[in-house]
């Protein structure tokens, strides 16, 4: 049956991914890719990897692209309608980077590594889950990363909320003329 | 042909089948009653009777309703986008109706659709799905109150979800385990009620959040955005998204029964009829949702964000960290 599985989500996710970029709403393309990451889930649950796959679905499909949604929906862009110099360049680099993957791709299928893990650690792909596996060698083996990672999360958080809050409770909005400082 | 029949994964596949089946009409049933619970009990708090026209005391209102909103116009209004207009009331149900496929009725293999080793996270996965549809269906309809209930309904499902996933964690903790049958197991001497009591306050605050019940119905705060999402919304579109949010309310509470509550966990009954035990708790839990919708004022929206972010995301950080070091203490002293 796992064959017959791969194949309807691989289908469905290189459909839905190639959809994302195909389709000319902006809020169209953002829900292909909500599609794309769960059928990415299915095929995550077909390797073992359950874990991955639900939390594929939380933060990806949960919360990020709902952020997206609400932007894209914020912005009101009904349709791309830029033209002109502006879609030409943008056109050039996107062909200029996607021979570039092209060839990184041909170069990368060419080596036998490329292929997957040529065996899966059994003790990842037991029936009890990966679960228990997976926060083992986050919290021993890969603690620092990890840590270091949270540190620029923890980063990311402040300075969104410092570029959020403004200048200091003096701060002026755009648009406004700034107030004339009070002499000390 | 009995050749294929035996075939483990085709039995699988029929008996979860038969399941769903029975799931999905046993959900709709007690979803039309609840609604006329909800009316029943409304009407006796506010001193009146509720529906008592049709049938003996009203009980066959929901069927008349459900009737009535089956030949009620569909209308879709000008410069609507069209799709997802249609898509977005689906989207409202499947996610609730997925979610009861972990959830354990009773200790028997049949009360089940399946046992999954990352249950909790499922259900976590779904609930974050919800959003999509109150988004979706507020925005589509070209609608501005229908886009600012969309809008306020996904900063309000996003903030709450945090709060909810990490008060789950303590009975994590304690459980050892996501599956929600190893939890409901681990609770058969004391319920986690007992030992998180401020995790379960949490869960069900965050969970009267998470389905845009009162005090929490913000996105359709009639008061001042009409109907919020589903302004536009007609015919038995409005009637599924009514259906997902019951749907979801009881999905919530048949979590909430699992996590907190003991699951099918009680004293007297036999194993075979232990389920009962689950039912009883759900409808208590059921009976709560209603009794806050009727009891409390809606939160302004300024409210509901301190609330959300400044009081329950770092209790239930707290209780994470209290939990975990009261546990490391009991097996390391």
């Amino acid at each position: 049956m796992t064959p017959a599985l791969f194949i309807g989500f691989a289908a469905m996710l290189v459909a839905c991914s190639l959809m994302v970029i195909l389709h000319r709403n902006p809020v169209t393309s953002a829900l292909f890719l909500v599609l794309a990451f769960c059928s990415l889930a299915g095929v995550y649950l077909l390797l073992h990897a359950e874990f991955v796959a639900m939390v594929q679905i939380i933060v990806y499909a949960g919360a990020i692209m709902v952020l997206f949604l609400f932007v894209i929906m914020y912005l009101n862009l009904r349709r791309d309608l830029e033209s002109g110099v502006h879609i030409a360049v943008r056109r050039g680099v996107g062909w200029l980077l996607g021979a570039l993957l092209l060839a990184e791709a041909w170069v990368l299928f060419g080596h036998r590594w490329a292929q997957g893990p040529l065996a899966s650690d059994p003790s990842l792909a037991g029936p009890v889950g990966n679960t228990q596996a997976i926060g083992q060698a986050l919290y021993t083996r890969y603690l620092f990363p990890f840590e270091i990672t949270s540190m620029l999360l923890l980063v990311a958080m402040v300075g969104a909320v410092v570029i959020a809050k403004g200048r200091g409770p003096h701060a002026t909005r755009r648009g406004e003329t700034p107030q004339p400082k009070e002499p000390a | 042909m009995a050749a294929l029949w035996n075939d483990p994964n085709v039995q699988l596949v029929f008996w979860a089948l038969v399941k769903i089946l029975i799931i999905l009409h046993v959900m709709l049933g007690v979803v039309s009653y609840m609604i006329y619970a909800e009316r029943k009990i409304a009407g006796h708090m506010q001193a009146r009777v509720g529906p008592n026209r049709v049938g003996p005391f009203g009980l066959f209102q929901p069927i008349a309703d459900v009737a009535k909103l089956f030949f009620k116009e569909e209308f879709t209004p000008d410069g609507a986008n069209k799709v997802i207009f249609h898509i977005a009331p689906m989207l409202a149900v499947i996610p609730a109706l997925v979610t009861f496929a972990v959830v354990p009725f009773g200790p028997q293999d049949a009360l089940r659709v399946t046992d999954i080793n990352v249950g909790l996270l499922l259900f976590l996965a779904m609930s974050s799905l919800g959003v999509y549809a109150i988004t979706l269906g507020g925005w589509s309809s070209n609608n501005k109150y229908a886009l600012l209930g969309g809008l306020r309904s996904s900063a309000q499902m996003i903030s709450y979800e945090l709060a909810m996933g990490l008060s789950t964690i303590g009975v994590l903790l304690m459980a050892g385990s996501l599956s929600l049958v190893d939890i409901v197991h681990a609770q058969e001497r004391w319920w986690f009620v007992v030992f998180q009591p401020v995790a379960f306050l949490i869960f069900m605050i965050t969970a009267l959040a998470e389905t845009n019940r009162a005090p929490f119905d913000l996105p359709e705060a009639e008061a001042e955005l009409v109907a919020g999402f589903h302004t536009e919304y007609s015919s038995m579109k409005f009637g599924l998204f009514f259906l997902g949010e019951f749907a979801n309310v009881i999905s919530i509470s048949c979590i909430a029964v699992t996590l907190f509550l003991g699951g099918w966990n009680g004293p007297w009954l036999p194993e075979s009829l232990q389920f009962i035990w689950f039912f009883i708790k759900l409808g208590a839990l059921l009976f709560f949702f209603i009794w806050i919708r009727w009891t409390f004022p809606r939160l302004r929206y300024d409210q509901l964000m301190n609330l959300g972010w400044k009081v329950l995301l770092p209790l239930s950080l707290a209780n994470i960290l209290f939990t975990a070091v009261l546990l490391y203490w009991r097996d390391h002293r």
